[in-house]
């Protein structure tokens, strides 16, 4: 399982990459999207994975039994999710205000007049 | 101890109060200028305590390190703090009489100090995932503070510094993880601690590797620097200064941070990758500023070529070369930003940054033209001036570790610097106004142009203090760096029990 998930998102990780690297700013967008869920599942990998044994102490104890899920990783992605979708959502109306501006969506062709 | 959360609060306070003023610019202004001046206190004040008493720390909510997320300052963050609170006080204080009125409205004020919300935070944290949130609190500022005004430069600028940055900070954020599924941590003392006792160097200089390209692109170290000059020279010339005094500072304090605490096992391979990064940096980007025509685009290339400077001599590793760089990097912030905010004065004046769109300042703006000359010559290294103090330690810390090729660099590329910035002067002060170009002055009133006056001049004599003084100041700095190679104390207090 661990192996499978390192893989996809190395996968993951190459397909955002490899639409960053497109001159069409909306295709940079999803490219931005996917290396962010790609980020997220290498953290939630490299936490290491563990089923069916949820993070509670039993009554009667003070600290958690050993095997049990770690729960800072996936806090950590729920952060980063949020921070994301904000990153997103700026990009998003930056690219749109661009498209209005200059009317060309091809990073080529956003070329400033004063410089 | 409080002290240490002061910073924050004072900016996170000033920033939502400005934006419960919305409706009302004026307030927003008062606000925020009394906000940057709290900071400037309480910053003072912080850095006394740090000196007198060491490191000094808050566990916040009293979890204690490794568990909870502490703020530590040491000598090198209150150094940094109060450099951020000054540059913050003068750049606002210097916005009050030059800002548009439509960015204003739509902001400037609030963004301000959540921008140095994230730059204080990022300084004070003892967390790694803190400081990956504390960039993009930064981050986001800074996009904003960049397009805000949406001129067709400005949009361009934004793209492009968005697109890299949002790159460093996704590999910042896949660092991290990694780093904690290796060790079970992300507090910078505990990873320091336990990643000694992880044995799987290749994993761990990978991990290095991952975290210096992340920090590079913040700090527009020498192949990532693109970013930089493509967006440094189209915003508001207070926002240009407020970036270049301290956005690429705190990719820099990251690196040295990283690179002093955490991974310091495969020195011979990092800090050797560092030290040839450096020196590129300083050639390739002072040969870029040679280039322009254009006042911010030259002073942008200078940023890298300096970048270069600090790096290499954090590279060496030595107290005398940690506490060089240090210095520089204090002195850099300074100058370049006053030159920044020179060259906002400047396009007040003729409504242009282009050199051949200028000139005859000498004549007829004289105080303008002492505290350029003072701010360049500082940026080129010549005594008594703060420029001049960084480099002796510089190169005398080179010849120490047997480098004579990087002292070679080192001065080239400051002779190179005299140049452009002697180019600045010939053409923009001591030659008239061509007279093919009509002026197309913005209004400029005399108050306005002697209001923007004092933060110039306090910040140039801030270079000239720090030249004249540069033996107190540098023992300042030493001790900085000494606890950035021997972090025992950082280790103890941050680990130790109740602090």
């Amino acid at each position: 399982m661990q192996t499978t998930l390192a893989l996809l998102s190395g996968l993951v990780f190459a397909c955002g990459v490899f639409l960053l690297l497109r001159r069409n700013m909306v295709k940079f967008v999803f490219g931005l999207a996917l290396i962010s869920q790609a980020i997220n599942m290498a953290i939630f990998t490299a936490g290491g994975l563990v089923r069916h044994k949820a993070p509670l102490i039993a009554p009667d104890q003070d600290t958690l039994a050993l095997g049990t899920a770690d729960p800072l990783p996936q806090a950590m992605i729920l952060t980063a999710i949020v921070i994301g979708f904000g990153i997103l959502a700026f990009t998003i109306v930056l690219i749109l205000r661009t498209y209005e501006v200059f009317g060309e969506v091809d990073i080529d062709e956003v070329r400033a007049v004063d410089r | 101890m409080n002290l240490l959360a002061g910073p924050l609060i004072i900016s996170l306070l000033s920033g939502a109060l400005c934006l419960a003023l919305w409706s009302m610019p004026t307030w927003q202004r008062r606000v925020g200028l009394v906000g940057s001046g709290a900071n400037f206190i309480v910053a003072l004040l912080l850095f006394q305590l740090v000196w007198l008493d060491g490191v000094q720390v808050l566990h916040i909510a009293n979890w204690h390190a490794p568990f909870g997320i502490p703020l530590v300052a040491d000598t090198l963050a209150a150094i940094m703090v109060l450099m951020t609170a000054t540059m913050g006080l003068s750049v606002h204080f210097y916005s009050w009489f030059c800002m548009d009125k439509d960015m204003e409205k739509y902001g400037f004020h609030a963004l301000f100090h959540f921008l140095l919300l994230g730059v204080y935070s990022s300084f004070l944290t003892g967390d790694i995932f803190n400081l990956y949130v504390s960039f993009e609190i930064m981050l986001i500022s800074s996009f904003v503070l960049l397009a805000l005004g949406n001129r067709r430069a400005q949009i361009e600028g934004a793209l492009k510094y968005m697109a890299l940055n949002l790159f460093g900070s996704f590999l910042f954020l896949g660092g991290a993880g990694i780093l904690y599924g290796l060790v079970g941590s992300l507090n910078m003392a505990d990873v320091a601690v336990k990643l000694s006792t992880v044995d799987n160097p290749s994993l761990t200089t990978a991990l290095s590797l991952i975290f210096l390209i992340a920090f590079g692109l913040k700090a527009a170290v020498f192949p990532f620097f693109s970013w930089l000059p493509a967006s440094y020279h189209t915003p508001p010339s207070a926002v240009s200064a407020i970036f270049a005094a301290l956005l690429t500072k705190v990719g820099v304090y990251s690196l040295i941070r990283f690179f002093s605490l955490i991974f310091v096992d495969n020195q011979e391979f990092t800090h050797e990758i560092i030290a040839s990064i450096g020196l590129l940096g300083m050639f390739f980007g002072v040969l870029g500023a040679m280039s322009k025509n254009d006042l911010r685009r030259i002073l942008s290339f200078h940023s890298i070529s300096q970048i270069g400077y600090m790096i290499f001599g954090f590279a060496l590793m030595t107290p005398l070369a940690v506490a060089g760089s240090l210095f520089y990097l204090i002195h850099h912030s300074i100058v370049k930003a006053n030159l920044f905010l020179i060259s906002g004065t400047i396009h007040r004046i003729f409504g242009s940054y282009h050199l051949n769109r200028i000139g005859g300042l000498y004549r007829s703006h004289p105080i303008l033209s002492l505290v350029f000359l003072l701010s360049a010559l500082s940026l080129a290294g010549l005594p008594p001036l703060s420029g001049f103090f960084s480099k002796v330690f510089l190169v005398k810390a080179s010849f120490v570790a047997d480098r004579p090729g990087a002292v070679f660099v080192m001065l080239l590329v400051g002779m190179f610097t005299l140049i452009s910035m002697t180019k600045i002067f010939d053409k923009g002060f001591w030659k008239p106004l061509a007279s093919e170009y009509k002026p197309s002055p913005l209004d400029l009133s005399t108050k306005a142009y002697v209001g923007m006056m004092l933060p110039i001049g306090f910040l140039a004599t801030l270079t000239l203090a720090m030249g004249l003084g540069a033996p107190y100041v540098f023992d300042v700095f030493l001790r900085a760096a000494e606890e950035l190679i021997e972090p025992t104390q950082y280790l103890e207090r941050v680990l130790g029990g109740a602090g």
